[in-house]
């Protein structure tokens, strides 16, 4: 059991924290021909736009209810209404994200009686599903956010039934946290369906933010993702797996509404729980372990003894989300390295029980402060954390969000026993080009003629 | 190299395995061979002296697989780091051009480096097709004012030791006793002490470890004219000549370095090594021994003293992690030893170890510090390797670099103990960086990990489903 550290001063420098609006918005990203909607001014979706668009370096479909003077005061149910209908009016999609801004909130809008006001005035658009989900960016991070967004696609759409449970004999729920990249979310699928198994995968970022390159020039929603029918037959499948702390309720959710059991797994690195994965769905789908993860394994398990050396007794410090600390920390510690500094912008259930000492809720410079009091010698955080690194002088890999310095960077994949050892390869290649060496002795008696003193003197000789 | 001349420098007096019919020059046996050639052991001898430039004569292969093969440091030039070769091509070889070749490059070498010396490695090729590089070097010295050191080591005239003799040889030949040292620097001068000037032969500051002896020299007034190779510049091996004493450190690759320079200079020789407490004591007190100034031999006590008392109690903490874990110590020579001092030291058990290099003497040494309980190698294929391992319930090998995966692929903890290391662990405060990667190594999670079966392996074999 970590202690957890709160945020004792009253000013957040270098913040980690990316707001649960973002998150919530996100997760309406990886389904399938879908429009998010932010609750709040104009401002708050830009914001949310560009932080995308830098990361992905993809266009990304994002609304806003354009909340103004008037309406923040006097009441904007109006705005929700229509916003939804001109998004209705001009994409025709099938999913419209609607999630709301601490503007929003601290107004006290009530977005589900929004949507039923929608639902009343404009039946013609009965046919674009429209969830709803409270995420202010005054409570929890990015991470909860995401998650928040899933659990009310999963109440919205996926039926109440537990009677279908299992009739499609060879389709798997899969519910995935924040965290992970398009490339994860691919090694996910494509292991689920080596197991001639089907992932539903809740929502799929995989199919939408990937970076491929469409037909048609212009799309302005999702051009990919999870449909919105298949959702519904999540009540159909025969186990849940969520990968993700922040996601657990969320399948807990699908067991108590549909009866379909729920398998938790952290972030898939690290042989144990890439081990436990595939166990998992050999376990499903009644099918052996297929050859090539097997050979994987052991590329991973020589990997691991090839870096051990560099990564053993190494002093890490990580700022990530709970979920993606809980998993670097795991696969860091596999390795005999140690996370001496720990920071996460907001609590999470991953980091309940974690084997960590002390974890802050904080920003970077929190982080930073550790970090160079713990002597870390490596840094693991998103593009914003490359400054820190620099003035604590260690290097850093960048995980998480956002990565606006790295292209590319949005869709490594992570995953898997291949994944798993990519990263430790990058995690040793930076300590071994950070190595310490022993430091120059020159000796007062030496012979040498090229010591730093030796030429100080001899340029102070010639000066005179 | 003339038949009589390579007969001459496997005859050397000094070495105990001249006695022996079985000795570590013996003629390597085809089809069961390990190790490098002469010019192998002529570049690892003389590479580190940094600020000369090193040029290889022969096609590509000689360099090209060996340059930059980085494990020893310097602390100032880094002109050793650049690979330079002629490159000889089939046209070379066959024209007859390959003399005139290198005569360019070492122009060229002169030119664009400006090196206080270059030296110039013969290989195979160029020895067979008779090119005359004595002569070649000799005009090009005569041509551009530079020494040019001829090292005539072709990989065929033998084993690396032979090659680490040729070394050596050409150092005593061409190099030591050209220059008068220097007069001690201005302000080095302390009351009372009398500063002796040293060599240490066959040290090449892996990693940088001798940094960590140097400052012990230096406080008691020892100054180490050159160490013949790590770190050195020409022009200190140009003074070797003037030291008292010569060290030869843990290694008998150069000895004839040593006992030309007794019979030359009447300079006294020991061995001795910095590994280990136990071991970097003893040479301390040689020294002072040898050079025979009574105010030393009582500054180098208390230095002892104050050093070990340090040492100890920051070792203190680690003892208890490492005290009784049993070591299969592969490493050649005199090594086999002075390692086995430095594990003792820690309460550390060697099970037993390699003596392919070794000497009797050697040996002799290696039973009176581990008893007789101890299991002797002489031949350290990876089969013997491991079935000694697995005998001898051994918790760790250290080895040689080239052994590492050996150890790995038989997921057993392994500790690099040559020359390609990254980390020094010479000197009193080298042991705190061998405590630490021996625990880094020994108490890894990744052992656990790669030894467990995959979760759906079964004891039969068979896959584990959720219908049973």
């Amino acid at each position: 059991m970590p202690e957890i550290i709160k945020r004792k001063k009253p000013l957040s420098v270098s913040p980690l924290k990316t707001s649960q609006t973002v998150g919530g918005a996100l997760a309406f990203l990886g389904i399938a021909r879908s429009m998010p909607l932010m609750h709040g001014s104009q401002g708050c979706t830009a914001f949310a736009k560009v932080f995308f668009v830098r990361h992905f370096r993809e266009p990304v479909p994002l609304q806003t209810t354009a909340m103004d003077q008037v309406s923040s005061v006097m009441g904007a149910d109006g705005n929700v209404t229509e916003a939804l209908k001109t998004i209705c009016e001009k994409s025709n999609p099938s999913i419209i994200g609607l999630v709301t801004t601490g503007l929003a909130e601290t107004q006290g809008a009530d977005i589900k009686r929004g949507v039923w006001d929608f639902r009343q005035k404009y039946p013609q658009y009965e046919k674009t599903a429209v969830v709803a989900v409270n995420t202010p960016d005054f409570s929890g991070s990015f991470e909860s956010g995401f998650a928040l967004a899933v659990k009310g696609i999963i109440e919205t759409l996926v039926p109440d039934d537990k009677s279908r449970k299992g009739l499609r004999q060879r389709q798997v729920n899969v519910l995935c946290g924040a965290n992970l990249t398009p490339g994860d979310l691919e090694f996910v699928a494509e292991s689920i369906e080596s197991f001639g198994l089907r992932p539903l995968l809740i929502p799929d970022l995989s199919g939408s933010l990937d970076g491929h390159l469409d037909d048609s020039p212009h799309n302005p929603l999702t051009t990919g993702g999870v449909s919105v029918a298949d959702i519904a037959t999540a009540c159909e499948s025969i186990a849940t797996l969520a990968v993700g702390e922040s996601l657990f309720s969320s399948a807990e959710l699908l067991r108590k509404k549909c009866d379909i059991p729920a398998f938790r797994f952290g972030h898939l690195m690290g042989l144990d729980e890439v081990d436990d994965w595939f166990a998992t769905l050999a376990n499903l789908s009644n099918n052996p372990v297929p050859e090539r993860w097997q050979r994987q394994r052991k590329q991973l398990q020589d990997a691991m003894l090839d870096t051990h050396f560099m990564l053993g007794h190494s002093r890490v410090a990580i700022a990530a989300d709970p979920d993606m600390l809980a998993g670097y920390h795991r696969l860091l510690k596999g390795m005999g390295a140690e996370t001496v500094a720990a920071v996460v912008p907001a609590k999470g259930v991953a980091i309940s029980d974690l084997d960590i000492e002390q974890i802050h809720i904080g920003d970077l410079e929190d982080l930073e402060q550790v970090a160079a009091e713990k002597q870390a010698q490596l840094l693991l955080g998103n593009s914003h954390a490359v400054a820190s690194a620099r003035r604590l002088g260690i290097p850093m890999l960048r995980v998480g969000f956002p990565q606006y310095d790295l292209v590319g960077g949005f869709q490594r994949c992570w995953f898997g026993y291949r994944g798993t050892a990519q990263a430790l390869f990058d995690l040793a290649n930076l300590v071994m080009a950070h190595h310490q060496e022993t430091a120059p002795y020159y000796s007062v008696y030496a012979q040498k003629q090229d010591s730093p003193q030796y030429i100080e003197n001899r340029q102070q000789q010639w000066s005179h | 190299m003339k038949a009589k001349d390579i007969a001459e420098l496997l005859d050397e007096p000094a070495c105990e395995h001249n006695k022996k019919e079985k000795s570590g020059c013996a003629k390597p046996k085809p089809g069961s061979t390990a190790g490098g050639c002469a010019f192998d052991g002529a570049q690892i001898a003389l590479l580190p002296i940094a600020d000369v430039a090193h040029i290889v004569h022969g096609p590509i292969a000689c360099a090209g697989s060996s340059w930059d093969n980085r494990g020893t440091r310097s602390s100032g030039p880094d002109l050793y780091r650049i690979g330079m070769t002629t490159d000889l091509t089939e046209q070379d070889v066959v024209m007859g051009r390959a003399e005139k070749r290198l005569f360019h490059s070492i122009k060229q070498a002169i030119e664009d480096h400006q090196p206080p010396a270059v030296f110039v490695y013969n290989t195979c090729v160029p020895a067979l097709i008779g090119d005359d590089i004595d002569a070649v070097c000799k005009a090009a010295q005569e041509k551009w004012n530079v020494p040019v050191v001829p090292i005539d080591a072709a990989g065929f005239y033998g084993t690396k030791n032979l090659g680490n003799r040729i070394a050596g040889d050409a150092m005593v030949r061409y190099v030591i006793g050209t220059r008068d040292k220097d007069p001690l620097p201005e302000g080095t001068e302390r009351p009372g002490i009398t500063v002796h000037d040293i060599n240490l032969i066959g040290e090449y500051n892996i990693a940088g470890e001798f940094w960590h002896v140097l400052p012990l020299f230096d406080e008691l007034g020892i100054r180490v004219l050159c160490t013949l190779s790590g770190d050195a510049r020409f022009r200190e091996v140009q003074t070797m000549h003037q030291a008292e004493v010569n060290m030869m450190v843990c290694s008998k690759a150069m000895l004839n370095v040593a006992r030309k320079m007794e019979e030359r200079y009447r300079i006294p020789w020991f061995e001795g090594s910095f590994y280990g407490i136990t071991d970097t004591s003893h040479a301390l007190r040689e020294v002072a021994r040898l050079i025979g100034d009574a105010d030393l031999t009582r500054r180098t006590e208390v230095l002892i003293e104050r050093e070990e008392k340090r040492v100890r109690a920051a070792l203190e903490p680690w003892r208890e992690r490492l005290n009784g874990k049993r070591v299969l110590l592969y490493t050649g020579g005199v090594k086999s030893w002075s390692v086995i001092s430095a594990l003792q030291d820690l309460g550390m058990k060697v099970v037993a170890t390699g003596t392919k290099k070794s000497t009797e003497e050697d040996k002799a040494r290696i039973r009176e510090l581990m008893g007789d309980d101890v299991k002797m190698l002489d031949e350290g294929n990876p089969k013997v390797l491991l079935d000694t391992v697995a005998e001898y319930k051994a918790d760790i090998l250290i080895a040689g670099g080239r052994n590492m995966y050996t150890a790995l692929k038989a997921k057993i903890p392994f500790l690099d103990i040559n020359q390609e290391r990254e980390f020094g662990y010479a000197g009193y405060q080298g042991m705190l960086e061998l405590v630490r990667q021996l625990t880094l190594t020994l108490e890894s999670p990744v052992w656990a990990a790669v030894r467990r079966p995959a979760p759906w392996a079964t004891t039969a074999g068979e896959l584990l489903t959720v219908n049973g």
